[in-house]
Parts: C-alpha cells; structure tokens; sequence
C-alpha cells in the first residue's frame, strides 16, 4: 500500500494554480485507490475521496500527524461534488473501489467516512447492502475532518454550512476567463475587422475595448459582487453590470461625440453580452438550481438575441443616415 | 444558504410522506438544509433553497423523494438542448 505524504509542495501548489487557470484541468489526475497517511492499522479510519489532483492534495494536506486509509475513487480526474452530480463518486464506483483494493482484509471495521457532497453520487444504503461497509457522510469542507476526527465523529451545523465567501467566488473566476478567451478572440478580431472596413479602426479598437469590458463585467465583476447586486436573476445582475460598464465605456472611449443610435447599439450590445456570461457563471455556484437556471435562460436568450439583433439594426441605421 | 437567495418556486422537489420512515437520511446529506424532522416524518423547511442535486433523491431508502436533477449550468443546457435537436453531436465535453 502506498503511503503519501500530508505536506504540500510548491510544485503541488503551482498545479493547482495551473488548473484554476483552466490549464490541463481535465488531466489533473492521481490513480485510484487506497493510500495510507501516517501508519494506519485495522482500526484506523478510512476517507474516501476523488482522484482529481487538486482534491486529493487538499484532503491529505488537512491530515498531517494523523493515521489513516484514503480511498480514492476513479472520477476522471473531477472533484466529489461534480463527479457525484456525473455519477463518477458514486455508488458503483465505491463499491468497485472497494472490492478491487481489498479494503475489507484492511481493516476490521466496517465504516467509511464520506464528503457530504458525495451523496449526490453515492446511494449510503446500497453501498451497505453490497459491502458490508457503513457510510457516514462527515462534512462539507476537508478542514473539517480533523475536527468531526477528534469529536466523536460528529457532524456539527458549522460543518454542514456550505459557504460562498468572496475568496471562495473569485478563484472561480480566472477559469471563466479563459473559458471565454478563444470565443472572446474570435468575435473581437471579427469585429475588428468589419469596423475598421465599414469606418475606421479606431471605431474597430473602440469597439473592441467595449466588447472587452463587457465580457469582464460578466464573468468578472458579476462573481465578485453577487450577494450584494440586486436581483435573484444572474442575467439580471449581469444587465446591471454591463450598464454600469457602458456607461464607464461612453464616458471613457469619447461617448460624447456618437450619435444617439451608436450610444443606443453600445446600450444594447454590451448589457447582453455581459448578461450571457454572467447566466453563465451560475455553473459555478453552491446554490443555483437546475430548473431555475432553465427559467433564466428561457427569458434571457431570447432577450439578449433580440437586444444584439436591435444593437445590429441600430447601428446600420446610424450608418446609412 | 446564508445571503444567496436563487429563484423562488421553481425546485422539482417532491416528497411522498407516506413512504417517509423518518430516518433523517436526507437532512444528513442536503447542503442547504431543505428538510426538518417533524413528527417522526421529513418535512420542507427550506423548499426555495433547493438546488435540485439529488442527494436526498439518493440516500432515501424508501424512495419516497423525486426532483429532476441533471446539469445545471447554462452552458450544459445550452449543450443539452443543441443535442436533444439533434444540431450537436454526441461527443463534445464541458466536464
């Protein structure tokens, strides 16, 4: 059985760093399996976890000094709460992992201790019924099993909190940012390029700068102020944003000089395309729901396609009189 | 959950009382803690902070709970939606 350290490196840290960029986030990978941390025996206790990097290292890193089995499941390199939503961290899964490492001959008791989150996967009962093991689900956080460890095992109300801290919301947003570069080029350079033909290319740079901001009032500013913007609706809070920024366009880009219909196609375009990215960031969220994000999207698609297709009009209108 | 609030009145959550046995399962692995013990039977408390993740769904040993769980983020809506008229292949991952 292979024993793991609980201390971090820097080269540990840089990974992770790498992955919130988006860089090789889907390659991020240990091989699963059951490890043990410190000189675990048959009594010691066994955490299951994911086999995407970034959590691995998380967990072990909160369990230094201690003596215990990790099991970690095959989820394809994906966290617990995202693997359990695709079925990865689930049932099968752990039932499979623990016939295939032999867990049962390990150790004596029969007790697993599981993320909270991994219940989106993992049927507890099932798992009992198959393998003989029992399930208790401790806590949302890894920082918190040392403490559920040492109380008893106990689950207090602090470690079924989930959380969504303003630390916790901007990390999110540098892979939302790369997630929207190539589209970002594209539509950009394509901008550009029909700007500069049709006027000039300051207009075609102007423009560029307003798409731009446009884009980081979105995927950006939206996430870090959410609790405090006004609505329920993302896309809602992403108009706000991107009127916020337009407005800060116009006053910084020489709005003063544009005709009326220009300053209107700004007004429309660049609060759709803010609202897009932010409807997108709910993707990201401990909270949103399924059938509300359908709800929004319903409503806001439609919106933001008219409001381009107006911003279009617009424009060509400004153009031709 | 403490200081965000998501759309009211649109959670898929059902529950079947009758079939509830009272184990508390469902308070145990919900992250938003929808649900209360009352009288021996799980009850709503919190029903708008549902967001529809199935654990509950899950872990209810006499299936008494249902909600549409799935991808929730828009991009994965968008996805499904392209696939399901047929303008995306079945290949193509977000995660």
């Amino acid at each position: 059985m292979p024993r793991i350290s609980t201390a971090l490196t820097w080269a540990d840290r840089l990974g992770s760093w790498k992955v919130r960029w988006g860089m090789g986030r889907l390659r991020y990978i240990v091989p699963p399996g059951l490890y043990a941390i410190g000189k675990p025996g048959p009594d010691s206790p066994v955490l299951v976890t994911a086999n995407y990097k970034m959590t691995y290292d998380h967990v072990r890193s909160v369990l230094g000094g201690r003596d215990c089995w990790l099991l970690i499941m095959e989820t394809y390199g994906i966290n617990v709460w995202c693997a359990a939503g695709k079925g990865t961290f689930g049932t099968e899964e752990l039932i499979r992992r623990i016939n295939v490492s032999g867990l049962a001959a390990v150790v004596d008791h029969r007790r697993l201790i599981l993320p909270i989150l991994g219940a989106v996967g993992v049927a507890a009962h099932k798992v009992t019924e198959q393998t003989g093991f029992n399930i208790r689900y401790a806590a949302i956080r890894a920082r918190d099993i040392p403490g559920y460890l040492d109380n008893g095992s106990m689950t207090t109300a602090a470690m079924r909190e989930i959380t969504f801290t303003t630390r916790e919301r901007v990390v999110l947003i540098p892979v939302e940012l790369a997630a929207a570069l190539l589209p970002t080029a594209i539509v950009t350079a394509v901008m550009f390029l029909v700007l500069a033909a049709l006027q000039d290319s300051s207009t075609g740079l102007t423009a560029v700068y307003g798409y731009l901001g446009a884009v980081l009032a979105g995927t950006a500013v939206v996430p870090l102020f959410l609790p405090w913007l006004p609505g329920r609706s993302f896309a809602f809070k992403g108009v706000l944003t991107g009127v916020v920024w337009t407005i800060v366009f116009f006053v910084t880009a020489g709005g003063s000089g544009w005709s009326p219909l220009i300053t209107g196609a700004a007004f429309l375009t660049f609060p759709a395309i803010s609202a897009f990215y932010a409807l997108n960031f709910t993707g990201c969220t401990p909270f949103t729901s399924r059938s509300g994000v359908r709800k929004e999207m319903r409503i806001a698609l439609p919106l933001m396609a008219c409001a381009l297709l107006a911003a279009i009009c617009v424009a060509l209108t400004g153009k031709i009189l | 959950m403490k200081g965000f609030n998501y759309l009211r009145n649109v959670a898929t959550l059902k529950m079947d009382t009758d079939k509830c046995i009272g184990c508390g399962r469902c308070l145990e692995v919900c992250p938003h803690q929808v649900f209360a013990l009352n009288g021996g039977k799980a009850a709503f408390i919190d029903f708008d902070s549902c967001m529809e993740c199935g654990a509950c769904v899950n872990n209810c040993p006499t299936a008494a709970l249902h909600v549409d769980a799935g991808v929730g983020c828009a991009a994965g809506l968008i996805t499904e939606w392209l696939r399901d008229h047929g303008l995306l292949g079945a290949s193509g991952k977000c995660c």
